[in-house]
């Protein structure tokens, strides 16, 4: 028994998952690459909490006699038609910009998931089926479908954000599709069964767990994406309404300015390009570090 | 190879059947009321429960689909609630503007594209490699439509060297309406000046609608010619003394072009999504700057005939893709 106790406290007391992120961090750290993004969006998160303390602005006050006021010191980023501090109003589109990436990928990563998984582990029919109306979603340009689920439910960031996680939800399907198909294959599933084990119990215990990793790889891979879609949606007029401080909303209103206060539109943008190039570059460096079978 | 390109027909179908279902659902199950959008907003009770009888809206789902269907196979996509004209028409009339785009982006693509994506290959890890590579993590991090305002504040309002909207200027007529492609229309009618001007409005537009995929095609042609350059058949062919022009173009791109091919196609269908934005900024007459509009006025009819043109053209060419890999590539049969 002293042996055994000696043996677990050579190893650390820590879990196996923090040790293995631990480790993941450590490569990470290591690729200048990653590096570079992590810093950005770090720098973006830090923007996004703090926004409140930095800002030097309400993001939504009106100040007319401010209005259209170039960028100076007194508004780094100049002022919108209203006389809002632009600067402020991008702060706080950090917040809505990154919680919308979240969200999105969140949603479909965990439906995608789920549905993936029961493909797989099912097969059959249930695959087949499963399977083919993935097909049906992916046949469409993912901005198309996007927009047409948004005005279908009506214009507003939520939809938005529904109508974007439903159009990235095939990827992750497949993508856990096709490793539910290896897992339910290994030793460890079959004894489970032996054991007594349910499906759901073997989905959930088993396949799921399983997956996390390349999950989590596509998951990084396809913020920027969701960060860009929503944008998008918001720039027609199907996401965030007014007065929110959307970047792709703020976009929008700053094109009637465009010829003569070149600032209001430009801003917003720099900064989701910014934060997109960001997770692209981590999710690329993420995917090379976790799983190397994954290709774009 | 007959039978491969009936076989691969024949499994379209279903796809496209997919696709209607999918188009009808959202139409019809998902809004509270689908009468009341097909009406607009501003209509009294009364008028939406006409629309309700008049539409079928009141039978079963099942029902409604087989109607919805019967209208699309008669080419009835609805009518426009801005003004109440056939949907398939509005498109119709629309759509030449958005092909010419489209195929002018994937020109650009093609002609830029694979040319960055050799030159990253051959010389990988040098200066271009790098300074491709970050041409292309700017390309797909940037926002289209972001991108389009800072080529027209830049080109246009700036340097004045490109006009800002438009498919001519406003002073011009169209020529003479032969495939509805304003460059080529100029062309098959001689006038040189028209072809110049139409020319001249299609670059910013179409650079921007490009800029993206270029970006996605430089990567893959890249990767696939870097896999193809190690091949031992390359270094049989170097060995041979063979100059390094003959190896890259003759040996090792012609093999490197089935994903390349794939990329194209796939983009394609995403120049039809990002056509959506591109139109909208350069105020360019075509199925994307339509489909926005129908947003403004909640036009819900005009979206889906749009969302329908723009799958099914997708999968047409998805379509197109696959039958192009049997003729490249005569290994490959499902």
């Amino acid at each position: 028994m002293p042996y055994l106790i000696l043996a677990s406290a050579t190893k650390s007391t820590l879990p196996a998952w923090v040790r293995e992120l631990g480790l993941t961090l450590r490569i990470l750290s290591r690729n200048p690459s990653a590096v570079l993004g992590g810093m950005i969006i770090m720098t973006m998160a830090f923007l996004a909490l703090a926004a409140p303390f930095i800002a030097p602005y309400d993001p939504i006050m009106l100040s007319l006699p401010d209005r259209l006021q170039s960028p100076g010191s007194a508004h780094f980023f100049g002022t919108d038609e209203l006389g809002r501090d632009i600067f402020s109003r991008i702060l706080y589109g950090a917040r809505i910009s990154l919680t919308i990436g979240l969200l999105v990928v969140g949603v479909a990563g965990i439906t995608g998931s789920l549905i993936g998984a029961v493909a797989g582990y099912f097969g059959g029919v249930i695959d087949n089926v499963i399977m083919r109306c993935m097909d049906v979603i992916l046949s469409f340009p993912a901005l198309v479908l996007a927009l047409s689920l948004a005005a279908a439910m009506g214009p507003s960031l939520v939809n938005a954000i529904l109508a974007t996680a439903v159009v990235m939800i095939p990827k992750f399907a497949r993508l856990v599709r096709g490793e539910a198909l290896a897992i339910r294959e290994m030793p460890f599933v079959a004894a489970s069964r032996v054991a007594g084990a349910g499906h759901l119990r073997i989905i959930f215990r088993h396949i799921l767990p399983n997956c996390l990793n390349a999950a989590i790889v596509l998951a990084t891979l396809t913020l920027g994406d969701a960060i860009l879609i929503a944008a998008s949606l918001s720039f027609i007029g199907l996401g965030a309404q007014p007065p929110t401080p959307e970047w792709g909303a703020m976009i929008a209103s700053g094109r009637k300015f465009l010829m003569d206060q070149w600032w209001y539109a430009t801003f917003p943008g720099l900064f989701i390009l910014v934060t997109v190039i960001g997770f692209n570059i981590f999710g690329d460096a993420v995917r090379d570090v976790l799983d190397p079978r994954i290709r774009r | 190879m007959r039978s491969y390109i009936i076989k691969r027909l024949l499994a379209a179908i279903p796809v496209l059947l997919g696709v209607t279902l999918l188009t009808f659902l959202i139409s019809h199950a998902i809004p509270g009321d689908p009468a009341a959008l097909i009406v607009g907003p501003k209509a009294s009770k009364e008028a939406v429960e006409a629309i309700r009888i008049e539409h079928g809206l009141d039978k079963p789902l099942p029902i409604q689909y087989l109607r919805y269907m019967n209208g699309l196979l008669h080419g009835d996509m609805g009518q426009s609630i801005r003004n109440h004209r056939p949907v398939l028409r509005d498109l119709a009339d629309f759509f030449p503007a958005t092909l010419e785009l489209t195929l002018a982006s994937l020109f650009l693509c093609l002609a830029v594209g694979i040319p960055l994506g050799i030159l990253a290959a051959v010389y990988r890890n040098r200066l271009a490699d790098h300074i491709t590579r970050i041409i292309s993590v700017i390309g797909v991090s940037t926002p289209v439509f972001w991108l389009g305002l800072m080529l027209l504040l830049l080109l246009y309002r700036n340097l004045g060297w490109l006009p800002g909207s438009g498919r001519l200027d406003i002073t011009s007529t169209a020529p003479p309406g032969i495939t509805g492609l304003y460059t080529l229309d100029a062309l098959l009618a001689g006038d040189l000046g028209l072809f110049w001007e139409a020319l001249r409005h299609l670059i910013l537009p179409a650079f921007c609608l490009s800029y993206v995929y270029l970006a996605v095609m430089t990567r893959i042609v890249r990767s696939s010619m870097i896999a193809a350059l190690g091949q031992d058949y390359i270094i049989t062919a170097r060995a041979h003394g063979l100059s390094a022009g003959r190896i890259i173009f003759k040996h090792a791109f012609k093999n490197s072009l089935i994903p390349t091919i794939t990329i194209a196609g796939l983009s394609f269908g995403e120049l039809l999504g990002g056509a959506i934005l591109t139109e909208t900024i350069f105020s360019w007459p075509g199925m994307g700057k339509y489909v926005v509009d129908s947003i403004t006025t909640l036009d819900f009819p005009a979206i889906m005939g749009f969302t329908l043109v723009a799958s099914t053209a997708y999968v047409g060419i998805n379509l197109c893709v696959d039958i192009l890999y049997a003729l490249l590539n005569p290994r490959i049969r499902y």
